[in-house]
């Protein structure tokens, strides 16, 4: 069978762009990262908003760990969606950041479960998440050194 | 009649995953077929959305509370065809290895749907 090639979707990708070409971070493997990284973004928002807007006072220290996990979620998404070199640097940081906090925050879980009466989007390494908390800043990370090329400093 | 629903969007949800995982293994974008599979399984959370209102409206509890699962409902509804418009940009395997994960979320959704409604 023939394969259909609709042009009415490649038409929208010639939208204006402000400065010169940004580098598209949502092409191939990046899409599926974008979509992971917007259903986190929605999960972790919809729920520390809840959380906070119902019942801070019993755990405040993890209802505010899902809100910094929402927040960065949230901005690693806009700027894989946003593209470009600033973007791509950005979104770098904020995964090493997430993977840092997934990590600090799975094993402060472990060590010590009293400390949180609630549990937040990185407890036990996002195993409530299918564990989709600790690959996804490393695939993350790794979508972005490729997606520059030969890069002069290797992230941590 | 709602956990019945529930099992049946959840099975059907991971067989879309299987299929578009499959057509994302044979390098191949998503098509016709896997678009009207995707129609399949959102019409089927779509009528999971309007069963759990209803029952809801009925004064039916939901154990894990009623907000929980509304957002819930409709998260499960919006993920398949929020995936399918994704794949429309992106015509190659990892347009249809999109979906696939979009029809995952929706399996681990119904999941945590029978959960809440249940407690």
């Amino acid at each position: 069978m023939a394969e259909p090639v609709t042009t009415a979707h490649g038409e929208r990708r010639k939208e204006p762009q402000g400065r010169a070409e940004r580098t598209r971070l949502v092409t191939g493997p990046g899409l599926l990262l974008v979509w992971l990284y917007s259903v986190m973004s929605v999960g972790a928002v919809s729920r520390s908003v809840y959380q906070i807007l119902t019942d801070f006072g019993t755990a405040p220290l993890a209802h505010s760990l899902s809100a910094i996990a929402a927040v960065v979620y949230a901005f690693i998404t806009y700027t894989l969606v946003r593209g470009g070199e600033t973007a791509r640097r950005a979104a770098l940081v904020c995964c090493a950041a997430e993977l840092a906090g997934v990590l600090i925050v799975g094993t402060w879980t472990v060590l010590e479960p009293s400390a949180f009466p609630d549990s937040t989007v990185w407890s036990e390494y996002g195993m409530g998440y299918l564990f989709i908390p600790v690959l996804l800043p490393v695939t993350g990370m790794l979508w972005l050194r490729r997606s520059r090329g030969p890069q002069p400093v290797a992230a941590g | 009649m709602l956990d019945a629903l529930t099992v049946a969007v959840g099975v059907t949800a991971l067989a879309l995953a299987a299929w578009c995982g499959f057509a994302a293994y044979r390098d191949q974008p998503t098509k016709d077929w896997h678009f009207i599979g995707m129609a399949v399984v959102s019409l089927l959370a779509l009528a999971q959305l309007v069963v759990g209102i209803v029952q809801l409206a009925r004064g039916e509890k939901a154990h894990g509370g009623s907000t929980i699962f509304v957002v819930y409902l409709i998260g499960a509804f919006a993920s398949v065809p929020a995936a399918g418009f994704l794949s429309l940009a992106e015509r190659t395997r990892w347009g249809s290895a999109t979906v696939a994960a979009g029809a995952v979320v929706l399996a681990v959704l119904e999941v945590r749907l029978y959960d809440i409604w249940g407690g």
